[in-house]
C-alpha cells in the first residue's frame, strides 16, 4: 500500500500559506473507451478537441444561467479563498474556489468576451490548450461540489456549477473520469452503482432479516420488488453491502416495521445515488432517476422515501420533480420524495415509535452535516429543517449529544473530503488532506466532550470517513448513520403502529 | 466633442449593460439550486436579495475586512452619486441641498475605502495571488475618479456654475466643450473622462456584478422544488 501524507491536526482550523501547484500531480484515472462510449461520450480525445471544447462551453452558457452569470460577475474579492476544505488541506492555490473557477473563466474570457479577445494579458485570458486541459482535468477533479464557497460568496457563485460544466465539457471531448462514468454505466445496466444483481440483493436482504430476528426476536421484513407496498424505499446501494451503512438500513426496516407501514425495495431502482450530477449531465441524471419513478408506478406504491445519502437527497429533493415529475400519482398527504429522517421524525411526533435512549448510553454523539443535505436541500416545512430533523432524531435516540464548532456545522459544514465523484482510491492523497478541517473539529469534541460517535446521513461520507479517519488515528467505528442510533434505541413491539 | 463622447459613452454603457442583463435573463436555469437554508416564498427571496445588496450579508459571514471596505465604498459611492444630482438637474431637487456636507464626507470615505481595498489586495497573499492586472486597473480608475472629484472640492475648484450651464445646454451642440479657464476646469474634464472610461468598460468587466447578482440562481430561487415543478424550456423537450 502506498504511503500517504497525513497532515498534522492542529487545535483549530488554520488557513495555510499558499503553495502553488502542490497538488498538480494528482489527476484521476481517465475513462477508457469501454466506459465512455456506452455513455454516449467519445471513446478517446477527439481530434479537434480544442474547438469542440470551446463549442461545448458556448452551448452550456446558453443552457445554464448559473454558468453564464458566475463566469461574468466574480469581483475577485477573495472571500472564498480560505473556505474550501481542499485548499485548507493541500495549500494548493488552484484549490481556492476563485482560482479553480479562474481555470474556466480564463478560457471563457479568451473566446467569449471582447476584453479577452483583444487584451488577453490584461484580463488573464488563456487558450484552451494542452496545459489548460491538464489543469482542468486535475483540478476539476479536486472539487467535491460541496458548495461551501457558495455560502460565503457575496454573489452566491457556486463552484459546483462550474466544476459540473467543466466535467461535461471534458466528457464531450472524450476526456472523462473513469470512476464516475464506470459507475453510471453500472446503474444504467444493473440498477445500482455497485453492480449488485438481483439474486445477490435478495440474499443480502434475507440475511439481514435473519440478523434482526436473531438479535431482537422480531420478524422485521426487508421486502424486495413487492407490488402494492405503501412505500418504495430508495437507499444508496452501499446500504446493502457496506459497513456501517448496513446498520442504518436495518434501522429503516425497524422503523417501517414498528410503524406498521409496508415498504419495498426495488431491484430495478436499487440506487438512490445519482452520479449523473457529478459529471454535470442533465440527461444521465434524468435517465438514472427515471428508474425510480418507473418503479414507483409499476409497484403502485403511495409514497417515495429516500435513504441516508447526501447527493442522492439533493437530486431527489431538488431535481426529481423537475427531471421526471410530477408525482401526482402518489399520496398527496406526504411530501414526494420524503427523506427517511423526515419519515421517522414524523412518526416519532405522532407517537408511533418509542425509543430507549439508554440503549445508546455507550455513545457520546456528534453530528456531521453532509454538504448536499445542508446546502442544497431541506427537510420538513421550514428552512433549516435539514439541520434540526436529524438532530432531533439523534437527541431522541441517545442521552449525550454535542455539536461541533459552529463554523463547521449547518450550512458552514465541511465536506468529508470524498464527495462529488472523488471517492476513488487514486485520489486518496486528496481525500485524506480534504478531511483535515472536519477531523480537526471532530478531534476537538472528542477531547473536550469525550465524543465517540459521529452520526451522519450520507453513504459517501460514511465510506470516506471509515477509510480516512483511521489514518488520523480515529477508529472507524466512530462513524455511523443516524438510523444506526435509531436502530439501537427503537423498542420493537412496544407500541402499536400508525398508518 | 464632449457631446459626441457623452453620447458614445452613454450608448456603450446602456446598450452593453442592458444586453448583458438580457443575456442573463434569457438564459434558462434548468434546475433548482438555491443555497440552503433558503426562503420558501418569493417574498423571502426579495428579502434575501435585499440583505445581500444593502448589507452584503454573505460577505459579512466570510470576510470582515472585505465586507467593511466593500460596504464603505459602495455606500459612500451611493451618497456621492445622489449628491451629484445638483450638477445635472435644474432646478436642483430640494433634498440634495442638505446632502452637500455628507456628500463630501462620503467622497473622502469612498477614496479611503478604495485605498484600503487596494492595500488589502496587495498585502494579503491569497488576494494578491488571485488578482489580475485588470483588477488593479479598475481600482486605479475608481480611485482616480474619487481623488479628482475630491481635488475639485478642496483644492482646484472649477467654475461649477458655468460648467453646469454648459452641461445642461451641451446636448444640443455637437461641438460643445466645457470651459477650460483654470486648473480646476481641467481637473473637471479629467474627472469626466475617467467616469466615461469606467462606464465604457462596465458591461465588459466584472463591474457587471451590479446587475448579475440579481440573476444568481443560488440567491434568487425559491426553495420549493417538491411543491412546484420547475422545468426549463430546453428541458421540456426531453420529457
Amino acid at each position: 500500500m502506498a504511503e500517504y501524507h497525513v497532515p498534522p491536526v492542529a487545535d483549530d482550523i488554520k488557513t495555510p500559506a499558499l503553495q502553488d501547484g502542490s497538488m498538480a500531480h494528482l489527476a484521476p484515472y481517465p475513462g477508457m473507451a469501454k466506459h465512455m462510449e456506452p455513455m454516449g461520450f467519445p471513446g478517446e480525445r477527439v481530434e479537434n478537441w480544442q474547438q469542440k471544447g470551446v463549442e461545448k462551453l458556448g452551448e452550456l452558457l446558453k443552457k445554464y444561467r448559473s454558468l453564464q452569470v458566475y463566469l461574468d460577475i466574480c469581483v475577485k474579492c477573495g472571500a472564498c479563498t480560505d473556505k474550501c476544505h481542499y485548499y485548507l488541506g493541500t495549500q494548493d492555490a488552484n484549490n481556492m474556489p476563485v482560482q479553480r473557477a479562474e481555470l474556466m473563466r480564463s478560457v471563457y474570457r479568451r473566446y467569449f468576451t471582447p476584453a479577452g479577445k483583444m487584451f488577453p494579458g490584461l484580463v488573464n485570458a488563456v487558450d484552451f490548450d494542452e496545459e489548460t486541459l491538464q489543469k482542468w482535468f486535475t483540478y476539476f477533479h479536486q472539487c467535491s461540489q460541496c458548495r461551501r464557497c457558495s455560502v460565503f460568496c457575496p454573489f452566491g457563485i457556486d463552484t459546483a456549477e462550474i466544476t459540473m460544466a467543466a466535467r461535461e465539457i471534458m466528457n464531450a471531448i472524450g476526456v472523462g473520469h473513469k470512476y464516475s462514468v464506470e459507475i453510471i454505466g453500472k446503474v444504467h445496466q444493473l440498477g445500482n452503482n455497485l453492480g449488485i444483481p438481483k439474486p445477490a440483493l435478495k440474499g443480502t436482504l434475507e440475511f439481514l432479516e435473519e440478523e434482526i430476528l436473531d438479535s431482537t426476536g422480531h420478524n422485521v421484513r426487508l421486502p424486495l420488488d413487492q407490488p402494492g407496498a405503501d412505500v418504495l424505499l430508495v437507499a444508496p446501494s452501499a446500504d446493502f453491502f457496506s459497513e456501517p451503512h448496513i446498520q442504518s438500513l436495518m434501522g429503516y426496516a425497524k422503523v417501517f416495521h414498528q410503524a406498521g407501514i409496508s415498504f419495498t425495495i426495488s431491484s430495478y431502482a436499487s440506487e438512490a445515488a445519482n452520479f449523473g450530477m457529478f459529471i454535470g449531465s442533465y440527461d444521465h441524471q434524468k435517465k438514472i432517476a427515471k428508474r425510480v419513478v418507473e418503479q414507483a408506478r409499476d409497484l403502485k406504491v403511495k409514497r417515495l422515501v429516500v435513504g441516508e445519502c447526501g447527493h442522492a437527497w439533493r437530486v431527489a429533493y431538488s431535481f426529481w420533480n423537475t427531471l421526471n415529475g410530477p408525482f401526482d400519482f402518489l399520496d398527496p398527504r406526504y411530501p414526494a420524495p420524503q427523506h427517511i429522517c423526515e419519515f421517522t421524525h414524523d412518526l416519532l411526533q405522532r407517537g408511533a415509535l418509542s425509543l430507549d435512549k439508554e440503549a445508546n448510553d455507550n455513545y457520546r454523539v456528534t453530528f456531521h452535516d453532509s454538504c448536499n443535505v445542508a446546502r442544497a436541500t431541506r427537510m420538513g416545512p421550514k428552512a433549516g429543517g435539514q439541520f434540526e430533523i436529524p438532530r432531533d432524531l439523534i437527541r431522541a435516540s441517545c442521552n449525550h449529544f454535542v455539536d461541533m464548532d459552529e463554523d463547521t456545522i449547518h450550512e458552514k459544514t465541511f465536506c468529508c473530503g470524498g464527495g462529488g465523484g472523488l471517492l476513488t482510491d487514486e485520489l486518496m492523497d486528496l481525500r485524506i488532506r480534504g478531511a483535515l478541517p472536519r477531523v480537526t473539529a471532530l478531534k476537538r469534541v472528542m477531547e473536550s466532550d469525550k465524543v465517540n460517535f459521529m452520526a451522519l446521513i450520507c453513504a459517501i461520507c460514511k465510506a470516506q470517513f471509515s477509510k480516512v479517519l483511521p489514518m488520523y488515528g480515529i477508529p472507524m467505528d466512530v462513524v455511523g448513520g443516524v438510523h444506526q442510533l435509531v436502530s439501537n434505541a427503537i423498542q420493537l413491539g412496544a407500541k402499536k403502529g400508525v398508518v | 466633442m464632449l457631446t459626441f463622447l457623452a453620447y458614445f459613452v452613454a450608448t456603450v454603457f446602456l446598450v452593453g449593460f442592458l444586453s448583458r442583463i438580457f443575456v442573463y435573463a434569457r438564459s434558462p436555469a434548468p434546475l433548482k439550486i438555491p443555497t440552503t437554508p433558503a426562503p420558501t416564498t418569493r417574498l423571502g427571496v426579495v428579502w434575501r436579495l435585499f440583505t445581500e445588496v444593502v448589507f452584503f450579508n454573505s460577505l459579512f459571514k466570510s470576510d470582515k475586512l472585505a465586507w467593511a471596505g466593500g460596504l464603505a465604498f459602495h455606500a459612500a459611492m451611493a451618497v456621492v452619486l445622489i449628491r451629484h444630482a445638483r450638477y445635472f438637474v435644474d432646478p436642483m431637487p430640494a433634498f440634495v441641498g442638505p446632502l452637500q456636507i455628507i456628500g463630501i464626507v462620503a467622497g473622502v470615505v469612498m477614496a479611503a475605502a478604495l485605498a484600503f481595498l487596494l492595500l488589502r489586495r496587495l498585502v494579503f497573499e491569497r488576494v494578491r495571488h488571485i488578482s489580475s492586472r485588470a483588477d488593479y486597473w479598475i481600482l486605479f480608475l475608481l480611485l482616480g475618479i474619487a481623488l479628482s472629484g475630491l481635488l475639485m472640492d478642496f483644492v482646484l475648484r472649477p467654475n461649477i456654475v458655468a460648467i453646469k450651464t454648459q452641461l445642461l445646454t451641451m446636448w444640443s451642440s455637437v461641438t460643445g466643450l466645457p470651459p477650460l479657464n483654470s486648473a480646476g476646469d481641467v481637473m473637471f474634464l479629467l474627472h469626466l473622462l475617467l467616469v466615461g472610461a469606467l462606464l465604457v468598460i462596465f458591461p465588459f468587466s466584472k463591474l457587471m456584478h451590479a446587475g448579475g447578482l440579481f440573476f444568481s440562481p443560488t440567491r434568487n430561487q425559491v426553495d420549493n422544488p417538491r411543491e412546484k415543478r420547475h422545468v426549463a424550456p430546453w428541458a421540456k423537450a426531453l420529457d
